[in-house]
């Protein structure tokens, strides 16, 4: 086909990934945004079939012919995709997203590979700035797809599930990272057929490595930043293989993702309180003991016969939800509970914490799931200026996004994050599967406080039994 | 014509920025796994290297695998976004 029809049919698709990206930015089109996106893909899809390089793979000795092996190839990942697209539970939505970030990183660098073997089979020089593309396409897919890798087991909690400490973490790393682009580089600027090889081998590896020991000590609390930092990172990764195979599709809708994938990331470092950079360079941290002994007081503990009395009365309540509630797959008993209170009289509010659960956004998901409506669910900055009028908070296996060390207690870790203020509500229940530290290890003065009672015990039991109290009046 | 890419490769980053900036909370999954899908665009590649190495090859088959995995990117991403998306209701709208 036409290299002119080419470039303008890629122009086309760029302007539905630009147009979807924007209307998936706003609720009422959200949806419409990633169906025009998706259209954007397909007609990418078709304009490479007809492109010239293809169409000369054309034979018709259907072994022998290209694009026997191409649909096979799509129809095989279409039918896998699909599956698990379907198959998928909602709570399960960050491992799903992770794993399959880590496949479009995997991909963008067996592109790389693909490119090299070809170039180096037909004996085809590269100039200087496709040898740096091709090498920095393997080194960002390489550290995408075993990244995405390690975050997958430790969300799905098949894998690498502790903090995992690397002896000399950042040298270690870079000294990996130097290493790995010295061999792009002698790649880039070699002729030498057997050394390019070795070269790509050798950075192939090393950066396989890197994804894997970086994100290897990061804890789950941090994984929110990290897996839109890897969703980040594979679109670099096809942009650069755009760079690669000659392709501008490749490069605007790569660059379209890294570019939004980092400012979701660096939204997510805000809420935390924390620099990118600390998060991905600090060893890892574990808890730090620096807890004053003394004023040990002990959480007191409510039935949930005790929390139905107070909710009974109540004319305000807000949830405030975290991880534990997608563990305990409560979403549903607590819509439950909200419809229940919301018939006794009572109004009820969400409130959500930018970095609770494991993904960005991962309990307006879940609460969405659980057909709760979206105007129920409000952002910290919304619900906080109310939080003294509120008459209970319920707080379901949260931790740090409620603990307000974070606002007077310089000795703590997470000092100076942004929190959800349940303590300033009138009385606050947490919801928590036992006593102890959870997750990151950090103590919680919000547990101790005069007007909270914890109730032990899992979430969604908890829930349930307290929305059956309410029938039985 | 490599000039003209990283041209373009800065104009895109510059619009992606101003694309998501302002975006709802609430929608932060959706449009993670919506640009994800986004990112699997690497399967146009894909399909251009499967291509140009003759079949059997070592290049092919690697092009072979590219495909597959980026259209699990692809299908999957915008399958599993559209799923997330089409549960988020107003209130009183129909189930």
């Amino acid at each position: 086909m036409n290299s002119t029809v080419i470039a303008l049919l890629y122009i086309v698709s760029s302007v539905f990934f630009i147009r979807g990206i924007k209307l998936l930015g706003k609720t009422a089109t959200a949806r419409k945004g990633n169906q025009i996106s998706a259209i954007g893909m397909a007609i990418a899809v078709v304009t490479v079939m007809i492109q010239k390089e293809v169409m000369g793979s054309w034979s018709s000795n259907i072994m022998a012919n290209g694009y026997f092996y191409i649909i096979v190839a799509i129809a095989l990942g279409s039918l896998i995709g699909a599956i698990w697209a379907n198959r998928v539970q909602m709570t399960g939505m960050p491992e799903l997203v992770a794993l399959f970030n880590g496949f479009g990183g995997l991909s963008s660098l067996l592109v790389a590979l693909s490119q090299y073997v070809y170039e180096s089979s037909n004996a085809i020089a590269h100039d200087l700035i496709t040898g740096i593309s091709l090498g920095l396409t393997i080194a960002i897919g390489a550290i995408a797809f075993t990244g995405s890798i390690v975050a997958w087991g430790k969300l799905s909690g098949k894998m690498f599930k502790k903090p995992f400490n690397v002896p000399a973490k950042n040298q270690l790393n870079g000294f990996v990272a130097v290493l790995g682009l010295v061999a792009i580089g002698f790649y880039a600027i070699s002729t030498n057929v057997y050394g390019g090889m070795v070269a790509v081998l050798f950075a192939t590896g090393l950066f396989l490595l890197l994804g894997f020991t970086i994100t290897i000590t990061i804890g789950g609390g941090d994984m929110p930043v990290v897996i839109s930092l890897l969703n980040s990172l594979s679109g670099i990764a096809a942009a650069f293989a755009g760079f690669t195979i000659n392709n501008t599709v490749l490069v605007v809708a790569g660059c379209l993702v890294g570019a939004s994938g980092l400012i979701l990331t660096l939204i997510m470092c805000k809420a935390m309180n924390k620099s990118l950079l600390a998060l991905l360079f600090a060893t890892a941290s574990g808890a730090k003991k620096s807890q004053a002994a003394g004023e040990a007081k002990e959480p007191k503990a409510a039935s949930v016969e005790d929390a139905y009395l107070v909710l009974e009365a109540a004319s305000s309540v807000v949830f405030i939800p975290g991880y534990g509630m997608a563990v305990a797959q409560a979403q549903h008993a607590v819509k439950e509970l909200a419809e229940k209170l919301e018939q006794n009289g009572c109004e009820v509010n969400f409130a959500i914490h930018p970095v609770a659960g494991r993904m960005p956004g991962h309990m307006n998901v879940l609460l969405a799931e659980a057909d709760v409506a979206y105007e129920q669910l409000k952002t910290m900055d919304e619900m906080n200026p109310q939080m003294a009028n509120q008459d209970v908070a319920i707080v379901i296996g949260a931790n740090d996004v409620v603990n307000p060390a974070a606002l007077d207690d310089e000795s703590s870790p997470i000092y100076g994050m942004p929190i959800i203020n349940a303590f300033e509500a009138r009385t606050v229940f947490v919801l928590k599967r036992g006593k102890g530290t959870g997750f990151s290890g950090i103590e919680n003065p919000l547990f101790t406080n005069d007007n909270t009672l914890m109730i032990y015990g899992d979430a969604k039991n908890t829930i349930s039994s307290l929305a059956s109290e309410f029938d039985d009046d | 014509m490599s000039i003209m890419l990283i041209f373009v490769f800065v104009i895109a980053g510059f619009l992606g920025v101003e694309l998501i900036s302002k975006v709802p909370s609430q929608l932060h999954t959706p449009l993670m796994s919506g640009t994800n899908a986004i990112s699997g665009i690497t399967i146009v590649g894909a399909i251009s290297v499967a291509a140009i190495n003759i079949p059997g090859t070592v290049g092919n088959i690697l092009g072979f695998l590219a495909i597959v995995l980026a259209t699990i990117n692809v299908v999957g991403g915008y399958l599993v976004t559209d799923r997330m998306l089409g549960m988020f209701k107003k209130k009183g709208d129909d189930k």
